[in-house]
């Protein structure tokens, strides 16, 4: 759905205003008649897609005014991502989904055939994923200022610390009046599986090159343990997001794609890792250990073209809610005396 | 190819009689469905509307009047029963029925009933709405409502159809009414018509320069199909209505709250031939826009224009269907397919760009409907009750409302009638 497609829709939900206590959205229409591109993208990111307006919406099709804003503001989004995204050449990523998937695959692809190749791939493994890790985070982290540029808002954040609460436990995913339940625990359980798998390595990485003691570790030491919990958690994450992604309408099929294609590869580098841990003492270790880390390969390759974007996004326009917020405070005063 | 299947499952005459069939799967509807099953008899509920525009014209509706006490969850401030009906007496001329009475008792439980249903009220520190002592708001709206009440509804095991059109009535053998379907008659004991008020049936009551604001499958034919073939009593007068300015650009029927046009006091009207209906600048007090509907429907063609001025847009609610713009008045008039000199009184308006929007009267409801006794019950042409025959809801609001307007009582009255005659079908079934 196109931004006029949006702002159309947002004319008709700011005459409305039935939803103004559903979530963070609708107050920032109030009194609102025209919009900026700006404004569209920073919306766009104020919605989580939790559907709960479709839901109630008077003017969903077949009604002739066919108000699908879900939609829309998926549309939106993604458009959000390919006008910020850097280098600009990864914004057809965001156009089609497809793409993204076919750099993971690649890249994938590469890095097992080299590891399978080289004769003491150990070396290799780190740098090659340390040096497309480290260009994800510079890529990612300029998109992020690229779209920040955009929506900054003209007012200074005097609530950072709400600002930063909303952010890091997704407050509003969930906490809004009929917001659908599990996307939180299950976001959640895929945020911190992830994280425990980073703390793995991380300790894998120091325990070998600080401490001088060679892998396998044994079951009970922290990159096993941790790598076993939080490939588990982030596993059950994924899959349940992923089988949320078969909600029904309304549908942006764009944005649905990039959200299967991350949480694909994140279901795939967890269970491919879970199944190294597994099997490492078994004749599949090599082969399984390419695959792993071709996995891990491809999806940091793929990072500054997926859907991640949506959490510095997503991070961004909360921060301005939270900066507007603070400038007009609620009125709780009687409409009828 | 689902409609037709529903049509005839209806239809089929042989099948044993429903105990209570409740035409209209409006709010009243509901109401009535959901009081009748929880007394433990066999229900029906026959929606014209798929399931999609389910609902009447509750789909629209925002909030509800309900009297409390004391401060409540959904106000923080007290408004007593008798302040209630003291407002319903003013803007309704009508002496204070038992009917009205009841209403307005009961509605103090209306709150906790609908919250046992699944429906939500928003928290009036929530949203920008500020908070109102008469009316509780729906968290969502009229449509997040209905949704509960269907869920309840099924989960109670009441059986529902959608796309089911009754045609018509008729007394059947043993006292049971015979609803004429698509494909056949199917016998109920007894029947619960909550189809709704006259609403969008333009040819039964001839208004063809009307929008309706409710939906196209509130129709009124129900209504008009027993006053008849029955010759059940109408209360209230035919050619009164409530009604608003609208956007004429929107749809003939269904455009609910978003047309409805606040900005005329920002603002100047003019007619198809240049006269000017409004000027806030010559005119200190300002007419409410439910005014409006009556004197846009009163000019030539049911039509008028709003014009405003850049300034005037600014201090307007925000318009749901972008108004026509344009550098000048001469393009302006060009724009909206009106002489230059239709805008001519338009001169004092002054700050660039100009817009301007067609306007309509949209009928909300109509001050006409069935005549029912305090039960609910139709009163038929000799004036007294017909048995095993109840209304509720729209069609026959007009037995409280029969003239005016008050906000919130539409839901407050629709969920009121509908249980209290789901509640005496079920007596009557019972026995």
């Amino acid at each position: 759905m196109s931004a006029v497609e949006l702002e159309r829709s947002l004319r008709i939900c700011a005459a409305c205003m039935y939803c103004d206590a559903l979530c963070p959205v609708f107050p920032k229409l109030a009194d609102k008649r025209d919009y900026d591109p700006a404004d569209l993208h920073y919306l766009a990111h104020l919605c989580h897609n939790c559907r709960t307006c479709w839901d109630v919406c008077q003017y969903t099709p077949p009604h002739v005014f066919a108000v699908d804003l879900p939609a829309a503001f998926a549309g939106q989004r993604r458009r959000s991502y390919a006008e910020h995204v850097w280098p600009r050449w990864l914004a057809p990523a965001f156009r089609r989904p497809a793409l993204g998937a076919a750099l993971f695959a690649l890249a994938a692809l590469a890095t097992i055939s080299a590891l399978m190749a080289a004769p003491s791939p150990w070396l290799l493994m780190s740098g090659l994923a340390s040096a497309t890790l480290l260009c994800a985070c510079v890529s990612l982290a300029a998109s992020a200022l690229r779209y920040w540029i955009t929506i900054k808002p003209a007012t200074p954040n005097r609530r950072p610390l709400r600002a930063l609460v909303d952010i890091v436990t997704l407050r509003h995913l969930g906490g809004e009046p009929g917001c659908s339940a599990g996307r939180q625990p299950l976001h959640h359980l895929m945020a911190a599986g992830l994280g425990l798998d980073l703390v793995a390595t991380l300790s894998a990485a120091a325990l070998q090159h600080i401490g001088g003691i060679a892998p396998p570790y044994p079951l009970a030491s922290l990159p096993v343990l941790a790598g076993a919990a939080g490939g588990l958690a982030a596993l059950t994450g994924a899959a349940g997001l992923l089988a949320l992604e078969a909600r029904p309408a309304p549908h942006e099929p764009g944005e649905t794609a990039l959200n299967v294609v991350l949480l694909s590869a994140i279901a795939l580098v967890t269970a491919s890792g879970l199944a190294l841990l597994a099997l490492r003492d078994t004749a599949a270790m090599r082969g399984l250990l390419a695959l792993h880390l071709g996995f891990v390969c491809g999806l940091f390759a793929m990072l500054p073209a997926s859907k991640l974007l949506h959490a510095p996004f997503r991070a961004a326009a909360l921060w301005r809610a939270a900066a507007e917020d603070q400038v007009g405070d609620r009125r709780v005063s009687s409409r009828d005396g | 190819m689902a409609s037709k299947n529903l049509s005839d499952s209806d239809a089929r005459s042989h099948a044993p009689p429903w105990d209570v069939l409740v035409i209209g799967g409006g709010l009243a509807g509901l109401c009535a469905a959901i009081a009748a099953r929880r007394r433990g008899v066999s229900v029906r509920l026959v929606e014209s509307a798929p399931l999609a525009l389910r609902g009447g014209d509750a789909r629209h509706a925002r909030n509800f009047r309900a009297p409390h006490e004391a401060p409540t969850a959904h106000t923080p401030a007290a408004y007593r029963a008798d302040e209630f009906l003291a407002e319903l007496r003013a803007v309704s001329g009508a002496p204070e029925s038992a009917l009205a009475r009841s209403i307005v008792a009961d509605a103090a439980q209306l709150p906790g009933w609908l919250a046992g249903c699944g429906v939500r009220l928003q928290d009036p520190a929530a949203g920008l709405i500020p908070f109102s002592r008469r009316t509780a708001f729906l968290l969502g709206g009229g449509k997040a409502m209905l949704n509960a009440l269907y869920a309840t509804a099924a989960g109670d095991g009441v059986e529902i159809g959608y796309e089911s059109v009754a045609q018509g009535l008729r007394a059947g053998p043993d006292g049971d009414w015979l609803a004429d379907f698509a494909g056949g008659e199917r016998a109920a004991r007894c029947v619960v018509v909550a189809s709704g008020g006259p609403g969008a049936n333009p040819a039964w009551l001839s208004t063809p320069d009307l929008v309706f604001r409710g939906g196209a499958f509130s129709d009124g034919r129900m209504m008009q199909a027993l006053v008849e073939s029955l010759g059940v009593r109408t209360v209230g007068d035919p050619a009164s209505r409530h009604m608003v300015a609208v956007d004429a650009r929107g749809p003939k029927f269904d455009g609910g709250i978003v047309t409805r046009i606040t900005a005329i006091p920002h603002g100047l009207v003019v007619n198809r031939d240049g006269a000017v209906l409004s000027d806030p600048s010559q005119n200190a007090k300002p007419t409410h826009y439910a005014e409006w509907g009556a004197r846009i429907a009163a000019e030539p063609g049911g039509v008028a224009w709003l014009i405003l001025d850049a300034e005037g847009l600014s201090r307007a609610d925000p318009i749901a269907l972008a108004p026509v713009r344009a550098q000048n008045l001469a393009e302006l008039a060009r724009a909206l397919g009106l002489n230059e000199a239709a805008l001519a009184g338009a001169s004092r308006l002054r700050a660039a760009p100009f817009f301007g929007l067609p306007l309509r009267a949209g009928v909300t409801f109509a001050h006409f409907g069935l005549a029912v006794d305090e039960s609910l019950r139709l009163i038929g042409p000799n004036g007294r009750a017909m048995q095993g025959l109840y209304a509720a809801g729209m069609i026959m609001a007009a037995n409280i409302l029969p003239r005016g307007y008050l906000a919130g009582l539409g839901i407050t009255l629709s969920t009121f009638t509908g249980r209290r005659a789901g509640e005496a079908a079920a007596r009557h079934v019972r026995g």
